[in-house]
């Protein structure tokens, strides 16, 4: 009796299921994405890190240490919908990119180039940054002038040199698609399509691209068998007073989030980038940068803000080079206090690059849609080949 | 906000160790490594470190670890950085001590903590060690005494970003900062005698790190005598700015209290309180308040300040005809505003305190410590639960109990693995799809097969 009644319930639950994309061609799903739970119809990361505190409920710290809030709570659908929209070059004024050009998953959601190709594949100047735990940040962009992903996103969206759209053009576009009209419905209770509703779903999505169970993460939560002892010494090495790595890439998130001025080289031939001060107008923020979050730091080569390193070894040695030793010629900048002489041995900087690797993690990458709703062909969605 | 505690509980609270039923002594002895001896601990164990030269860095990824020196016939245990080790002791677990180490010639820190909560720094000699002494970091309830730190290129002392924060007993000298309170809210300064630093005593918020502020830090029956060592600090660094010769430093921190401190022979002032312009040519940080607000400033004895000072200082001084440095010196700015107060200021040679106020605090006998009662919170992992964590860490980010979620129900897998444990822990290791409606699930290759089986298990025994 009791095994027929087991039975019974995974049949119930397996025919509570739905599928996505299966039933009509267009259907979002109403399951939250992997590392999340369903609570009241809105999906909430459960990770490692649910049950810790941090001080001052600032999420930086030490191993274990709680993480910063997260833009979470959206519905299953919506998260689904942004994804859609994600991978779409609909929303781009040309039919030809889309938020996945600049943040491929195939490469850690970023794109390989020292600067991004805008429209009609120009150079750009910053390189893409990471999309992973990209919910988690306060302030986005290198220069960090925008406080929130709905924020953000209408830089790209919107400027002449990328993906070129207006917010009218933009909106019609949708509003044209049946597709698109039939989930946005799905996706904002009925309500008519609008712009917010955009906004809203590709954060969504954007905030679920969560990377938290990697094998640093298996050590930080006390199986320290996971790693090797080369990763363990880089770590202690990453973490030391002497390399300082830690004290502005803090776990968990290895960013603490803040404004850092560390004089790091342009690539040959290009005008320093003031960073912060070309916003501010603050002539001590010049040369300031977001620091960047160090999670998946393996996939998303060339580094620094104009991808000026092409290797993990060559980033990490910059930091032993010296003081303002890369700051051009008649260039004042008001470095950072931890940019220092370290004398790190050879050693120690491949010691460093082994434990950064341990933190790759791309166990919840999203399903990567074979066809977008626009009937246009998806950008970026080729298959993961490590 | 300030706790009445009778001190014997606080002893006891810090005295009783951790959950400890099978505390055990593991022995170090010469030759051997502490750190093979911290792989080796469990939660509760206490590590007697016998004398000897030990010439490693030490880490502490586990929570509740004591290492604890033993002393014989004067003969220390000695952890040697010869240079060209890093840091001697880096813990980020909770409810650690150290005690009874003499460590010398690291190139970073003697002892630092990332995180950490319920620390315990006592009886630790630290010689001619790089950078910071004793550098506990977003740590929360810590006690730091009886300490003898010199020769450091910073701080020696530097309780950074943390709360709730005891530093008594210890002496400080021949550094560039002797004891700096720094991004901390709840310190206690106590009974320290802090000698021939650059500066002795410093309570500071530091611009550009994330957590911003400083406040309810009492300075009280500290020594802080001549400090005017030349500052030898490394170029770039935050105090390598500091003149030398001041007694304390208050920059940019609120309610800070002083009390009964003897001041002296420090020849520039004996207390600088200044806003945050004190530090130049550093990124400038929107979210750091920069006024010092306020300073409770109570009877303490000042004398022979101010005999040489630096050229800025003499400057200030002139202009109401002085060459010397004052004892009370409130910098150009907010320092000088009416919500700082102090008491018979006609004791004191000052520069910019006609503002402030008369205190309505006559002592601060209220407060006894700013450690919490009974210890702070913290999430202690015991071998025991580890695997309750990894399944709640990895595998419930996908499967839940009765409910689809982007995996099957641990339910639907209860039933398809019945009593089989080992037939999870080998498809995990390197899952193929099974499913046409579920995605592939990640493998979880790098788990060993131990952990894999326990955690097979732990998910075949889940009942909600």
């Amino acid at each position: 009796m009791r095994g027929r009644m087991r039975l019974l319930i995974i049949w119930l639950c397996g025919a509570s299921a739905s599928v996505p994309l299966a039933a009509s061609e267009w259907t979002l799903s109403d399951v939250c994405p992997a590392g999340f739970h369903q609570r009241n119809d809105a999906c909430y990361l459960q990770s490692f890190y649910n049950d810790y505190g941090s001080l001052q409920e600032s999420g930086v710290g030490g191993l274990k240490t709680g993480l910063p809030p997260l833009r979470e709570g959206f519905s299953a659908q919506q998260i689904d919908l942004g994804r859609l929209l994600f991978f779409d070059p609909l929303l781009s004024v040309d039919g030809d990119m889309a938020c996945s050009s600049c943040h491929q998953p195939a490469r850690g959601f970023s794109d390989g180039l020292a600067g991004s190709a805008g429209r009609h594949g120009q150079a750009m100047t910053r390189s893409a940054p990471t999309l992973w735990n990209v919910g988690f940040l306060r302030e986005l962009f290198w220069d960090a002038r925008a406080s929130s992903l709905e924020e953000q996103m209408q830089g790209p969206l919107f400027a002449q040199e990328e993906m070129a759209n207006t917010p009218a053009q933009l909106l019609k576009s949708l509003q044209d698609n049946a597709n698109y009209r039939e989930l946005f419905k799905q996706a904002f209770n009925g309500e008519p399509l609008r712009l917010e509703q955009v906004y809203t779903a590709l954060t969504a999505f954007q905030s679920s691209l969560v990377s938290l169970s990697s094998r640093y993460d298996l050590y930080a939560n006390g199986f320290h068998e996971v790693l090797t002892q080369p990763e363990i010494d880089g770590m202690n090495v990453f973490r030391s007073f002497v390399a300082r790595c830690a004290e502005c890439h803090t776990p968990p998130l290895f960013t603490n989030q803040q404004i850092a001025v560390i004089g790091s080289p342009e690539p040959d031939g290009v005008a320093l980038d003031i960073g912060v001060a070309a916003i501010t107008g603050d002539e001590s923020q010049r040369g300031g940068f977001r620091v960047p979050t160090l999670r998946n730091i393996e996939l998303t080569a060339p580094y620094m803000h104009s991808g000026r390193f092409n290797t993990l070894r060559d980033a990490v040695a910059f930091y032993t080079g010296g003081r303002g030793h890369a700051v051009p010629k008649g260039e004042h900048l008001s470095l950072h206090w931890h940019i220092w002489e370290p004398n790190l041995a050879d050693h120690e900087l491949d010691l460093l690059v082994a434990f950064l690797k341990t933190l790759t993690d791309q166990s919840f990458m999203p399903v990567l849609p074979q066809k977008v709703p626009s009937g246009l062909a998806p950008v970026a969605t080729q298959i993961l080949t490590h | 906000m300030k706790k009445i505690i009778p001190q014997g509980l606080l002893w006891l609270s810090l005295i009783l160790p951790a959950p400890s039923l099978m505390a055990a002594d593991i022995l170090v002895k010469d030759g051997e490594s502490i750190q093979g001896a911290v792989n080796k601990a469990s939660t509760g164990d206490v590590i007697l470190v016998h004398p000897g030269t030990y010439k490693e860095s030490v880490y502490v990824d586990k929570d509740g670890i004591t290492i604890r020196g033993v002393v014989i016939d004067g003969e220390w245990p000695v952890m040697e950085g010869e240079g060209v080790r890093n840091d001697a002791i880096l813990y980020s677990g909770n409810d650690f001590t150290v005690e009874w180490l003499t460590i010398t010639h690291y190139k970073g820190n003697a002892i630092m903590g990332q995180a950490g909560n319920n620390f315990v720094i006592r009886y630790n000699r630290v010689i001619d060690t790089g950078v910071y002494g004793i550098f506990p970091q977003f740590g929360k309830n810590g006690l730091i005494e009886y300490n003898v730190l010199s020769g450091i290129e910073d701080a020696a002392i530097y309780v950074g970003m943390c709360d709730n924060v005891d530093v008594r007993h210890n002496e400080v000298f021949d550094n560039v900062a002797g004891i700096e309170i720094e991004n901390t809210r709840h310190a206690l300064v106590e009974n320290n005698y802090a000698h021939d630093n650059t500066a002795g005593l410093l309570v500071f918020i530091t611009p550009g790190l994330p957590i911003k502020t400083t406040y309810d830090v009492v300075l009280r029956n500290n020594f802080v005598v001549n400090n005017n060592t030349a500052n030898f600090g490394a170029p770039g660094s935050i105090v390598s700015k500091v003149p030398a010769g001041i007694g304390i430093v208050v920059m940019a921190a609120d309610d800070v209290i002083v009390e009964g401190n003897i001041i002296s022979g420090n020849k520039t002032a004996g207390m600088v309180v200044t806003d945050l312009a004190f530090i130049t040519d550093i990124s400038s940080d929107p979210d750091s308040e920069p006024n010092p607000d306020r300073m409770v400033f109570l009877d303490n004895l000042m004398f022979d300040n101010g005999a040489d000072p630096v050229a800025d200082v003499k400057a200030l001084m002139l202009t109401q005809f002085s060459r010397s440095g004052p004892d009370i010196l409130a910098n150009l700015g907010s320092a000088q505003e009416p919500d700082n107060c102090i008491i018979n200021r006609e004791r004191y040679t000052s520069f910019g305190i006609k503002k402030w106020s008369e205190c309505e605090r006559k002592d601060t006998k209220d407060i006894v410590s700013m450690l919490i009662p009974g210890g702070a919170p913290s999430e202690v992992v015991t071998t025991e639960g580890r695997t309750k964590l990894l399944y709640q860490g990895i595998c419930a980010g996908c499967h839940a109990y009765n409910l689809r979620m982007i995996g099957p129900p641990t339910l639907t897998v209860q039933a398809l693995y019945l009593n089989d444990p080992q037939g999870i822990a080998d498809y995990i290791a390197a899952p193929h799809k099974v499913r046409t409606d579920y995605p592939t699930m990640p493998p979880q290759g790098h788990l060993s097969p131990e952990l894999r089986r326990d955690v097979a298990e732990y998910m075949l025994s889940v009942t909600k």
